[in-house]
């Protein structure tokens, strides 16, 4: 699906960069693409080095294990795949907190983090797992509860009451969370979805 | 009040898990010092990784934003959104969300500045910006950063949640201040 969206984006765009005239926008805006994306990518560096440092300590000491045994009722269901008390769920558990609280800077590094984690108990590395896909469903939905730049947009922009969207942004949010997390379980069962143990070197050839 | 308690939270929540990590590392025994610069040598590498996926995903959506084709797309598709109650001037909100936060962002200051931070349009863009995430964004960094290409059902189920999270956003715009 990734593959005809992506050149569904290019090729759309460039057509329709022809005709409405402004082709050579088009061409700057992919060039100046790229160039953002590997900026963007090298400035992650930093914060993702001192969250990956600090998710170490939380590690050896064993709070991240601690995090997972509490939360064990709500995660063995959502990822039945991952055992409890492997590192994967602490993981997703302090990326999860981290989106709940509008903290985007250390909810990438714990996010990927995560990732890395469920890849370990990946039999097939380049195929998404269901627990990835469904932490992915729940990410991708935004379970922030306080969106602290809309309420900056507004308040710069004169309201007289900013904080009024944050009740049914909360409602909004719920249900796309909602709906993506039953997403994810039912088309995880879907014959288009499922994984073929042996299809790499045949889809290869 | 809980507007306070959460933002308090925000405030306080990386300081106290900085602290709390490292000082109950020091309790456990742990040798805080070699093991923070241990995981922290992941860093590198994990950005390093995400560098293809990122200009994959950046340059499609810079040339589908730069070309118009956003506009194109919002009149075909005014029709269909006026019957469940979102404006046809939101509709590119509801488009670009999914694709870029720094784009959404954008559409969503341009809407309350030119129709009022009070204004339906307004609202419904800012409840719309919280109401779901950057879909191809986030399923392009996490799955590049452990080289999965095989992504199955994760962008159906993310674009789903989204195209529930706009509606329920319009919706709840019109319940709240309709």
């Amino acid at each position: 699906m990734i593959n005809y969206i992506w050149a569904a984006m290019l090729i759309i765009g460039f057509i329709a960069g022809a005709a409405s005239g402004n082709l050579e926008a088009v061409t700057k805006a992919a060039i100046d693409n790229a160039a953002s994306a590997v900026e963007l990518s090298l400035g992650l560096i930093g914060v993702m080095s001192l969250w990956l440092g600090l998710m170490k300590i939380a590690e050896e000491s064993g709070i991240v294990e601690k995090l997972a045994k509490a939360l064990r009722p709500v995660t063995v269901r959502l990822f039945p795949d991952v055992p409890a008390e492997h590192p994967a769920m602490g993981a997703m558990i302090m990326n999860l907190a981290a989106n709940v609280l509008g903290l985007g800077d250390a909810a990438t590094p714990l996010g990927l983090k995560a990732m890395q984690e469920l890849q370990k108990l990946n039999r097939i590395k380049d195929t998404a797992t269901d627990a990835m896909c469904m932490f992915l469903a729940i990410n991708t939905s935004s379970v922030t509860l306080i969106s602290a730049t809309t309420v900056a947009v507004l308040a710069a922009a004169g309201s007289a009451n900013p904080t009024e969207i944050i009740g049914p942004t909360i409602i909004a949010t719920t249900v796309s969370t909602t709906v993506g997390i039953i997403a994810a379980k039912l088309l995880s069962k879907l014959p288009r979805f499922r994984v073929k143990v042996d299809s790499p070197e045949q889809q290869e050839a | 009040m809980f507007v306070k308690i959460v933002n308090a939270l925000s405030v306080w929540a990386i300081p106290l898990m900085i602290v709390g990590f490292v000082g109950y590392g020091l309790v456990k025994k742990v040798k805080v010092y070699e093991c923070f610069t241990e995981g922290a040598k992941e860093g590198f590498n994990t950005a390093v990784r995400i560098i293809p996926f990122l200009v994959a995903i950046l340059c499609a959506i810079g040339v589908f934003r730069a070309s118009g084709a956003m506009a194109m797309l919002t009149k075909v598709l005014s029709p269909i959104t006026n019957l469940v109650g979102m404006p046809g001037e939101v509709l590119p909100m509801a488009l670009m969300r999914p694709l870029s936060g720094s784009g959404a962002r954008g559409v969503m200051t341009e809407l309350v500045a030119t129709h009022g931070p009070q204004s339906l349009i307004g609202r419904m863009a800012a409840i719309m910006n919280g109401s779901t995430d950057t879909t191809f964004y986030v399923l392009a960094v996490y799955f590049g950063s452990v080289q999965i290409r095989k992504t199955r059902h994760a962008l159906p189920a993310g674009l789903l949640a989204d195209l529930a999270g706009l509606l329920a956003a319009a919706w709840v715009t019109r319940l709240f201040f309709g």
